[in-house]
């Protein structure tokens, strides 16, 4: 075919507004006011999970105790984010993202990392949180989470 | 008690970065009519039609109703599935589900993506929970990379090992006319490769294609009868996740618990004896050697020797993935059928100059979602 093939372009904007629901209002709001992290614990597994949430998805009970964790833990895993994406990334690259295991969870919370070189990040780390100081009601109202000093 | 169901035929494009001489419905009749020719059948012969693609990908929902055109599903019963990268695996599933209830005797499965008209950075965002992951994990490398270095750090597995793999996958691909990648590389060129998401290379990463893949399932009576050598069922298992990574017990993977049930329900009981051939979904090259541990070929960490000494290579006594696998060829809602195709050419000794000898018994996964995973085993033999 030697004719240019016809191409349209076009974007869609969609405006949508997701409830995070009671169970994660309230979590964001103990970071917020109270710069405390919680988790609920399952009452057949016994495990606390975090972010706080509803029901245990390995049950399928609802949660049924609010349990503060950490606010410091450990880096169970990590990746160094080399590539570059603008439109959802919330750090320049390269930046660290690493699954952390607060003391107390049962559970991992996937987050970034700060004030440490990428280079210098290791599984088994351990981490405590950098808060916001204007939190907005979102999991980054913990800005990210920084090597716990040794003293 | 389920009915006996087999394969007998299916049709592949020759997936590339861009088809901009076909549409979207032209794209999938491409496929769909090789899968009838290479049955024998025509579209009256087909009953039911199963056909998935991503959610968003190519910002077309209800893509199964126009893309009638090309599947043929015109006054016929049809379903679209999606379950993200499963999606062509869960179309296989369904399909199958159909002929083993006894209430259709061929089914037409369909996975197709058209990679180059998407804006898959933002699929993919929307797969993840808006409230939970989608502000810090979104995308998708992150979670791969991170599941990578845990398994590597775990059991030294090193880059070398891994960047081999990469290289193995893309020489296989040199034999399939369908593969998109057909690339001639070294492991330093792999290793020297932009770095994406430690551990993860570019070279280590699956590309994003445009093509689709049809299968044709048929109930037992009808199979036997089949122009072509049917490829049996032996077993099509499904495992979904936890919602989040950090919820994810990476000791109990869903792609183990797949496999330990399909292994039972076809009867194996030393999987690297008794499988002859693995189509495995591996979205990066890390995976080819992880997974194979989830699919018990190999103990926990020994997934580096199995590339060191050849075992998974063509020339080794369990080949992993002779088509180049999904690193080598990616249209995502079509990815995981294209394994089950692949799985059932082998069987059938249909797979050209990628053709394992002998074989007896195939393994096909699909991957997607939160680390979920679905396995199917088909066999020569009823």
């Amino acid at each position: 075919m030697s004719e240019e093939i016809i191409v349209r372009r076009t974007a869609l904007r969609i405006p949508y507004s997701w409830a995070a629901g009671a169970h994660a209002t309230r979590f964001y709001r103990e970071i917020a006011d109270r710069r405390r992290i919680m988790g609920t614990r399952c009452p057949r597994c016994e495990r606390v999970l975090v972010p706080a949430r509803k029901s245990c998805s390995r049950c399928f009970q609802d949660t049924t105790e609010w349990v503060e964790v950490g606010p410091a833990g450990v880096v169970t895993s990590f990746t160094i984010v080399h590539y570059s994406e603008p439109r959802i990334q919330p750090m320049e690259p390269p930046f660290a993202v690493a699954l952390i295991r607060l003391d107390g969870a049962d559970t991992a919370l996937i987050h970034l990392l700060g004030e440490v070189e990428p280079s210098e990040v290791r599984t088994g780390m351990r981490v405590e949180p950098v808060f916001a100081d204007e939190p907005k009601g979102r999991i980054l109202d913990i800005r990210y989470f920084k090597p716990v000093s040794v003293d | 008690m389920p009915k006996r169901v087999a394969i007998i035929g299916s049709g592949q494009t020759d997936h590339t970065s861009r088809r901009a001489d076909v549409n979207i419905p032209e794209l999938i009749k491409e496929a769909v009519d090789r899968a009838l020719v290479d049955a024998e059948l025509t579209i009256d012969d087909i009953d039911a039609v199963v056909i998935g693609n991503m959610e968003h990908f190519e910002g077309i929902n209800l893509s199964d109703m126009w893309a009638s055109e090309g599947s043929g599903a015109v006054m016929k019963p049809a379903m679209k599935i999606a379950t993200g990268g499963t999606t062509g695996a869960s179309v296989a599933a369904c399909a199958y589900y159909h002929c083993a209830s006894g209430l259709f005797d061929r089914v037409l499965a369909i996975g197709w993506e058209k990679l180059s008209e998407s804006d898959t950075t933002t699929g993919i965002i929307t797969a993840f929970d808006p409230i939970v992951e989608r502000l810090t994990l979104a995308g998708a490398v992150g979670g791969l990379a991170i599941e990578a270095n845990l398994y590597m750090t775990s059991y030294g597995i090193t880059q070398e090992q891994v960047a081999k793999a990469a290289v193995m996958a893309r020489k296989n691909a040199q034999r399939n006319p369908h593969a998109h990648l057909k690339l001639d590389l070294t492991v330093e060129q792999v290793l020297n490769s932009p770095m994406i998401a430690y551990p993860i290379h570019y070279l280590d990463m699956c590309p994003t294609s445009d093509g689709a893949c049809a299968v044709i399932f048929a109930s037992e009576d009808v199979a036997r009868k089949s122009a072509n050598p049917p490829a049996w069922v032996k077993a099509a298992v499904c495992r979904h996740n936890h919602p989040y990574i950090g919820d994810v017990d990476w000791r109990k993977s869903t792609l183990e618990s797949a496999a330990i049930e399909a292994y039972r329900l076809a009867g194996i009981t030393h999987p690297r004896r008794e499988l002859d051939v693995i189509e495995l979904y591996d979205p990066a090259s890390f995976a080819l050697l992880s997974w194979i541990e989830s699919l018990h070929i190999c103990g926990p960490g020994e997934g580096g020797k199995m590339i060191d000494t050849g075992a998974i290579t063509m020339e080794g006594d369990i080949p992993v993935n002779p088509s180049g696998g999904v690193i080598s060829t990616n249209p995502i809602g079509a990815t995981a059928l294209i394994r089950v195709a692949e799985a059932a050419l082998q069987i059938q000794g249909k797979a050209g100059a990628r053709q394992v000898e002998g074989v007896r018994t195939a393994l096909a996964t699909g991957f997607g979602g939160s680390y979920w995973s679905e396995v199917f085993i088909l066999g020569r033999a009823s």
